[in-house]
This record gives C-alpha cells, sequence and structure tokens, in this order.
C-alpha cells in the first residue's frame, strides 16, 4: 500500500521560498484552475441568489443577477408549504442510526480480517470486495418484498437495519486503516488476556478515531442525500426524508423557482457544514478507496 | 498451539458474523429470490405464477420501451464515461498544480459531490430551465438561442450529461491521489533529459496512473449504468421516453406497476450486462495497466 499525502508539502515549494515573479506560464496555469473553479461555484452562487429573488425578477431575460431588494420570506414561506422541519429530523434520525450501524460493525468485521487468521479468510474478503460491484436493482425486489413481509415498509427500519450488518466500502477502508496499526500494542493486552471485544473498545477504537470520522461523515453524506431507498420504503409523508419531500414538493404544481431555491439550500446545508469542517476526511476516504 | 488455532478461527469468524449474516439476508437471499422471481408473473397481492421465460420473451421482442430504456442508457454511458474518465483527470492535473490556494480549489471541485442528490438536480433544472435559466441566460448574452434542454426530446438527455459533470470532484479526488503516488524523482530525471511537459504527462504520468484508470473505469461503468436519481426527479423519463433510463424503468415496473417478475427479470439482465463489461475491462487490463509493485 502506498501512503496518500494530500497536503502539497511533498515537493519543495519554489513558488513560495524564492519568491521569484510567476513565468508566463505559471500565469496561464493559475487562470485556468480559478476560472474552473469559479465554474464550478457559479451553481451555488445562482441557487443562493434566485432564492432571495421575489416571483417577478425570476424569469427576467436577460436574468437580473442580484436580487433587488432580498427577499428572505422566501425560506420562511418555502419551509412552512412543506414541513421541512420534520423531514429534517426524520432523515437525521435515519442518518444517526446509519452512523452508529456502520461504525460498530464495519470495524468488528474490519478488525476480523485485519487480525485474526482463519481459513476461509482471504476469500471470504474477496467476496466482500465483489458485492461492492453488485448493482442496486438486482437485491432492490426481494428485498423490498422481504421487508413488507415482515411489516417493516413505512417505517426507517428497511433504511436503518441493514447498516448494522456491515459495508463493503467502509469495512474495506477499515481494514486497511487497522493494518498499519502496529501489532505489538495489541500483543501485550493479549498475554495479559484481553478478549477480542476489549482490544477493539481499549485499543482499537482509541487508536482509528480519524478512520471512524471517515466513516461516520461518509455515511451521514451518502444516508443524508439517499433517495432510492427512501422513495420505495417511505410512503407516509410524516416520514418523508429532506430528499423525498425536495423531490414532492418539486413536482407539486406551481411551486416557484425561488421557494425550490431556497429549501434546495436548506437541504443541503448540513451536509456543506460537516464538509467544510471536515473536509479533509472526506477527501481522504474517497482517495484511499483507490489503494486496492 | 491446535486449540489456539481454532480459537483463533472462531474469534474471526465471530467478528465478521455482522457481515456474513448480512450478506446471507441482503445479498444471497435475494438474489436466489430475484432470480426464481424473474421466471414467475407476480403483483404482490395474488400468488406468484410460474411463467418459464414468458418476461424475459417479452422484453425481448414485444417491450418496444426496453429496448428504449436500454439504448438511452448505453447511450448515455458512452457519453458519460468518457467525459468521467478524462474530465475527471483534467480536473485532478488542475488540483495537483503548485499555486498558492489549491486547497481552497481542490475544495471548490469537490464541493458539487458532496451535495449530489436531490437538490443538487433541482438546482440544474433551475440552471439549464429554458425560462430565467442561467445557462440559457448566459448563452442569450452572445445572442444565441439556447435549446429547451430537459423539456426537448433531442436534448434532454444531454442535458442529464450537462448536470453530471458538475459532479467530476468525486472522480478526480481519486486521480489525485493516483497522481501524488508519481515519484516527483521520475520526472526530475526525465526533466535533466530535456522531455517537454507533453512528453512528461504521456510517458509518465499516463502509465504510472494507469491502475488509477482502470479502477475509475469500472467504477464509472457500473454507477453509470445505474443511473436514477437525476432522471427520476428532473424528466421522470420523459419527453417521449428521451431519458427513460434502464433503472428508472425498472423502478416504475416494480413499484409503478408492481410487476415483480418482470421487474426482477430486467434487473437480472442489468446485472449480466454490467458483469459481462466489467469482465471485457478486468480481461483486457493485462494489455494496458501497469502495476509498478511495491517498490514505488
Amino acid at each position: 500500500m502506498t501512503a496518500i499525502d494530500l497536503s502539497t508539502d511533498k515537493q519543495p515549494q519554489s513558488v513560495e521560498k524564492q519568491r521569484r515573479p510567476l513565468t508566463i506560464q505559471e500565469w496561464l496555469i493559475t487562470g485556468i484552475v480559478w476560472a474552473v473553479a469559479v465554474l464550478f461555484l457559479i451553481p451555488v452562487v445562482w441557487m443562493v441568489l434566485s432564492s432571495l429573488k421575489p416571483d417577478y425578477q425570476i424569469f427576467a431575460m436577460p436574468p437580473i443577477i442580484f436580487p433587488q431588494p432580498p427577499r428572505w420570506a422566501n425560506y420562511r414561506e418555502a419551509l412552512t408549504y412543506v414541513p421541512f422541519g420534520r423531514y429534517t429530523v426524520n432523515t437525521a434520525i435515519i442518518s444517526l442510526f446509519t452512523i452508529i450501524g456502520h461504525i460498530v460493525s464495519c470495524t468488528v468485521v474490519a478488525y476480523g480480517f485485519a487480525r485474526l487468521r482463519a481459513p476461509g479468510r482471504d476469500t471470504l474478503f474477496v467476496v466482500v470486495l465483489a458485492t461492492m460491484m453488485l448493482p442496486y436493482p438486482v437485491t432492490m425486489v426481494p428485498l423490498y418484498v422481504l421487508f413488507n413481509e415482515i411489516g417493516w415498509v413505512n417505517t426507517f427500519l428497511p433504511l436503518v437495519v441493514p447498516a448494522f450488518f456491515g459495508n463493503a466500502f467502509y469495512i474495506f477502508l477499515l481494514r486497511q486503516f487497522f493494518l498499519n496499526i502496529p501489532r505489538n500494542i495489541e500483543d501485550a493486552a493479549r498475554i495479559d488476556g484481553a478478549s477480542v471485544v476489549e482490544i477493539i473498545r481499549y485499543i482499537i477504537f482509541p487508536l482509528s478515531l480519524p478512520a471512524m470520522a471517515t466513516v461516520g461523515i461518509l455515511t451521514f453524506q451518502f444516508a443524508w442525500n439517499d433517495f432510492l431507498a427512501p422513495l420505495i420504503y417511505l410512503h407516509d409523508q410524516q416520514l418523508y426524508t429532506v430528499s423525498l419531500g425536495l423531490s414532492f414538493f418539486r413536482s407539486s404544481f406551481q411551486v416557484s423557482w425561488a421557494y425550490l431555491m431556497a429549501a434546495s439550500l436548506v437541504t443541503m446545508l448540513p451536509v456543506l457544514i460537516v464538509f467544510f469542517v471536515a473536509q479533509n476526511y472526506f477527501i481522504e476516504g474517497i482517495s484511499l478507496s483507490r489503494v486496492q | 498451539m491446535h486449540k489456539k488455532v481454532r480459537r483463533e478461527t472462531w474469534a474471526f469468524y465471530l467478528c465478521i458474523s455482522p457481515w456474513l449474516i448480512g450478506f446471507l439476508l441482503f445479498v444471497v437471499g435475494p438474489m436466489i429470490a430475484s432470480f426464481y422471481i424473474s421466471f414467475t408473473r407476480w403483483n404482490l397481492i395474488e400468488e406468484a405464477r410460474w411463467v418459464g421465460m414468458a418476461n424475459f420473451e417479452r422484453l425481448f421482442l414485444r417491450d418496444a420501451k426496453f429496448w428504449q430504456s436500454l439504448r438511452v442508457t448505453l447511450l448515455f454511458t458512452l457519453l458519460y464515461v468518457p467525459t468521467e474518465l478524462v474530465g475527471g483527470l483534467g480536473l485532478a492535473l488542475l488540483m495537483n498544480q503548485k499555486i498558492r490556494g489549491i486547497k481552497i480549489v481542490r475544495t471548490i471541485y469537490y464541493l458539487p459531490s458532496v451535495l449530489a442528490g436531490v437538490a443538487y438536480v433541482v438546482v440544474w433544472m433551475w440552471m439549464l430551465n429554458p425560462e430565467g435559466g442561467l445557462v440559457n441566460g448566459a448563452l442569450a448574452v452572445f445572442g444565441i438561442q439556447g435549446p429547451r434542454w430537459l423539456t426537448d426530446p433531442d436534448t434532454a438527455l444531454y442535458a442529464i450529461w450537462l448536470m453530471s459533470i458538475w459532479g467530476l470532484g468525486r472522480t478526480a479526488i481519486i486521480y489525485l491521489a493516483g497522481l501524488q503516488g508519481v515519484p516527483p524523482a521520475l520526472y526530475e530525471a526525465a526533466s535533466l533529459d530535456g522531455a517537454r511537459a507533453g512528453r512528461l504527462f504521456w510517458n509518465i504520468t499516463v502509465p504510472l496512473i494507469t491502475p488509477t484508470i482502470f479502477f475509475n473505469l469500472i467504477l464509472s461503468i457500473i454507477s453509470t449504468f445505474q443511473t436514477f436519481t437525476s432522471a427520476y426527479v428532473s424528466t421522470n423519463g420523459g419527453p417521449l421516453d428521451s431519458t427513460l433510463f434502464y433503472v428508472l424503468y425498472i423502478y416504475q415496473q416494480a413499484f409503478g406497476s408492481f410487476r415483480m417478475g418482470y421487474s426482477s427479470a430486467m434487473a437480472w439482465i442489468l446485472f449480466v450486462i454490467i458483469l459481462v463489461l466489467t469482465l471485457i475491462v478486468v480481461r483486457s487490463s493485462s494489455r494496458w495497466v501497469y502495476y509498478e509493485g511495491e517498490a514505488t
């Protein structure tokens, strides 16, 4: 496994150190890099500006860039039109339990794959990786039938319970992390008679907090944005997640785009905040997926 | 000693039991069930009735929408997978520049990827709206009459392609990790030999990141074939089935018309297509993927 270092510090930063004027080529590259960055930001900025426009400015051609004056009431009105508060609570509950489920189950499973020797282990690990390739639609119908039979449709259970049975990607990610923890730390504990559960609880877990954060944050992102599973299992409007609520809101007749942008921004906000606070975990988690 | 080995085996299987049980319960079981269901006619209310190959026959011979959904999905895959591979690499090269503020740039490029979901699509529906949308507004400044994007059967699929590009940062981050795994010494040595930037890229960077390209290619094929949310939210397959993605059609059959057998048959066809494509890529990889070994 090659270590991944996302900081640029590895290589000498000639620009920083020597303070020589930039060459034309460097100006050009800097220009392109930032121009693309601006392009990437435009939809977000456009969303924010549109969310503050009064109705008659929305369809102005050529577009009015800055709402005059900004209409903050759009937010209040959009969010009371459909109960987004309720949806936010629902999504938060689902996300929270999914995070707990993934962290607990994936830690234990990954520890097994990383540390314990047993016949069939390597084959099983290949099976874990192979399940990542399985298209969701193949199991979609039978899973619905199963959860329908046991009366779980229209509850959060089909969205939450599977998380307690591990997730291939996070098992893989945590196993990589555990393999890099020196073995001798646990050996002492094992000689003292500590059980596997104790070793995981008191040694592995505290040493793996960054990896746990990565799993938690990525899980949060996927659970928050998930659409297909809630769409299949949640029919009662009281149980909707923010994604479902927004989709429902969009398809309801004659909704102003300003309201839609306000609601979109609010549903994005939790993920945005977590992303800005913990962006390194996102980026490292995704990068780790490359290491095979 | 023997007893200790047996105890470790036992501990191992105990540790992985959550995954193992979940695998049997949520993957193996449903797969077997789905395979069986695909040979039945079943609407969840009446008993499932065995119909043999009838579902497959009808799909291949009498269902024009099935072929349309396959055509849409293949066309989109042909469009988007190369975009993701080339565009993602381009973006990663920009992210890998040693300039001031590059961390902020990386954050900005990656930002849309964390938003993937309904809100992402809704924002783009507004961006591409023929009236008042920013894209056509910007085109109008240059005197160009923009297309009707999602509401025109000729452009709707391209509109979905366009909105997907905003999420390239995710692919780019995986590339970036690959790019940073290329030892700087190689570039330095080649530069001393007088190699130009273009040659450095084609002769050093590209061969060394072929494992990342391979990984992204497989990931891209699998995920593109399963496109759902963007089509469901923005067009629901329309106009005139021009964005009827395969998984969207499965969803409509399963949860709109409650044809569980029919949709399961479709799901298995999808599975076989993805499996075959993945295997072709894997088999071809020995010819173009360069494995560096542990040394670097």
